[in-house]
């Protein structure tokens, strides 16, 4: 479809709305925080204007560098569990019957209904010592005594692909759907096994989908400041809770500030190097 | 036995039975056309020989070994999809070499058979385009060469040519013959257009309801069909119900037509008459009679359709054989012994 470029001024009326929105709950609040993070702090009060870099150069720091890597590796772990469970599963899901994709479907849209705490708090019963799932696994004579199982990693990650899960199967499922399911059975005819066909046509044929689908989940797990508390240990803490912690405990707001504004910038670079990355893929 | 041989297959999808009972044999190197209306099981079949579905009874051979349970990627054959399933992350050439990567040949093997390939159907020098960018046509031809990158035992096509605009798909369908001929490969397509299956088989098979009606080379099923759907079906044709007396004289419309017999014992039946097979004369004297109801000159063709009691009768021959017929002419219509064929009612 074509359609004609805005000719008057008028044309753009659509779009005053979305626009003041997002300038006043997105970019003013945005600005605000860029220009707070060079204010200077009052020790025992807030902070007063001024121009300085000593809230970015604090950050500059072993124990915080460790925080970001911690951030965002945990963020890749997470984007790459969610696409390699959801890859597969909204394939198969998308091979079945209308009735039971809509059965799936809303169960997984029924999870995205759930807080944060409550999927937190769930997840920290399930891998607790007295009521957790070890005790099903003792039951079944798989292991000797109940344990538990968090604060660990595995409890973390568990607890935010958990989450991320839904949003990835949404995300995958409409590009899956447009897929021509005649292409596995040509993969199948020209001699492919179906899991062979899968990986030779089906993962190639979806690249971009799945990148775009990664980069989506790598941001909202980056976001992430409830789990790794409740299911982790300090070591297991994101920027995010730092940047909370500064902000709301240490009312520390030009340091929180500057964080949180590294920490869109590293989020921004690493996104443009997965999309460069990918353009040159595609001329290769 | 050499060939394909199909043992009494079904297919029932719930309730709905698809393919019912039928018993095919097609030798090495011949060239079959499935014809039917929609939902006659002819797809169904075919998805069966390549194995994309397994049969609900019955049993699929090939060169007298049973096929029934080798899944698809064993069986070695080629395959044409009616959407063509070019895979789109993929160049013309690496498409073509998609079987041979798969089957581990080596790089410089693959790249002289999709050369190969690609000169056999015209497409040289094609190979690093994206696939995007191929017209109709092109993809057409792409995917068959991909198809016979193996050079398979088995070349199937699932109404391969309903994409192209008439013009293009003449030109595929005598190249498509030609291409078969030259290979001598046991070639089946699936299609509906009664044209490409007279343009292309060796075989015609006629299905309806899942069954087949008649199985016999394209002239045969014409000149001599099994049934009035097969004769309806293949080209146009005149239905004429008929019916004989206790001598044997065979009337039409209350007509007598001298010549005609029906089968010992048989009371009443149907012709079927050609409409190039329809004879207009004067009337009277021997022709039964009729009125001229349409004419419809087509340059090349002039149509005239004549009623008779009723019964709509259409004939075809050129303008200059038939040059002075108007509406509401009163005319003769013969039906001449040799081309009625009697079919049972």
């Amino acid at each position: 479809m074509r359609r004609e470029a805005p000719q008057r001024f008028g044309d753009y009326a659509p779009l005053f709305f979305p626009a003041t929105m997002l300038i006043v709950f997105f970019v003013i609040p945005f600005a605000t925080m860029i220009a707070v993070s060079f204010f200077q702090r009052q020790q025992g009060g807030f902070y007063v204007p001024a121009f300085e870099f000593s809230n970015y150069q604090r950050f500059l720091s072993l124990f915080f560098a460790n925080v970001l890597g911690f951030s965002l590796m945990l963020a890749v772990a997470v984007a790459i569990c969610c696409v390699l469970l959801a890859v597969p599963f909204t394939y198969l899901l998308t091979r079945m019957a209308r009735k039971v994709q809509i059965v799936w479907l809303v169960a997984l849209l029924s999870v995205l209904s759930l807080s944060e705490v409550i999927i937190g708090f769930a997840w920290s019963t399930l891998f607790s010592r007295t009521a957790g799932i070890t005790n099903l696994l003792v039951m079944a004579g798989i292991m000797s005594e109940a344990k538990a199982l968090l604060p660990s990693f595995g409890a973390v990650l568990t607890g935010m692909v958990y989450q991320a899960f839904p949003y990835t199967v949404l995300v995958l499922y409409p590009a899956l759907v447009r897929l021509d399911p005649t292409l596995t059975e040509a993969a199948r005819t020209l001699g492919a096994s179906p899991i062979k066909a899968f990986f030779t046509v089906v993962v190639p044929a979806l690249r971009n989908t799945i990148t775009a689908t990664l980069i989506m989940v790598f941001i909202f797990a980056l976001g992430s400041y409830l789990l790794p508390q409740l299911l982790g240990r300090p070591q297991h803490w994101t920027l995010s809770v730092l940047i909370t912690d500064q902000a709301i405990y240490q009312s520390n707001m030009p340091f929180a500030a500057a964080m949180a504004v590294f920490l869109v910038l590293v989020t921004l670079g690493l996104v443009g190097l997965t999309i460069l990355a990918g353009r040159k893929g595609e001329a290769a | 036995m050499s060939g394909l041989a199909l043992n009494n297959v079904t297919k029932e999808f719930g309730t709905f039975t698809a393919v019912n009972n039928v018993a095919l044999t097609v030798p090495h190197g011949t060239f079959v056309c499935m014809l039917g209306p929609s939902g006659c099981g002819k797809t169904t079949l075919l998805r069966m020989i390549a194995g994309l579905e397994l049969p609900s009874a019955g049993t699929i051979s090939l060169d007298g070994e049973d096929i029934t349970q080798v899944p698809t990627h064993k069986r070695n054959l080629g395959m044409v999809f009616q959407s063509l399933a070019l895979f789109p992350h993929l160049t013309v050439g690496e498409n073509i070499a998609y079987p041979l990567r798969i089957r581990g040949a080596a790089k410089e093997d693959q790249v002289k058979r999709v050369a190969d390939l690609l000169a056999m159907v015209h497409l040289g020098g094609y190979a690093d385009r994206p696939v995007a960018k191929l017209s109709g046509g092109q993809r057409q031809r792409v995917a068959i060469a991909r198809a016979l990158a193996i050079s398979p035992k088995l070349f199937l096509l699932d109404e391969p040519l309903s994409a192209l605009d008439a013009q293009l798909r003449e030109a595929m369908q005598v190249e498509l013959r030609q291409l078969q001929q030259k290979l001598g490969i046991t070639t089946i397509v699936v299609t509906h257009d009664q044209r490409e299956a007279m343009t292309m088989a060796d075989t015609v098979i006629v299905m309806k309801g899942g069954e087949i009606r008649q199985a016999a080379p394209p002239i045969e099923i014409y000149r001599r069909p099994a049934d009035s759907f097969v004769a309806d079906f293949i080209g146009s044709t005149n239905l004429i119900a008929a019916e004989a007396d206790s001598a044997g004289r065979v009337s039409v419309l209350g007509q007598a037509v001298p010549g005609i017999s029906l089968g010992s014992g048989m009371k009443t039946a149907t012709l079927s008459v050609r409409p190039e097979d329809v004879h207009l004369t004067a009337p009277g004297d021997g022709a039964l009679s009729g009125t001229v109801t349409f004419v419809r000159d087509l340059g090349g063709t002039i149509e005239t359709f004549v009623d008779m009691s009723g019964q709509r009768i259409v004939a075809v021959s050129t303008p200059r054989a038939r040059p002075q017929v108007t509406v509401g002419q009163p005319v003769g219509v013969v039906l001449q012994p040799d081309v009625c064929v009697v079919l049972a009612k």
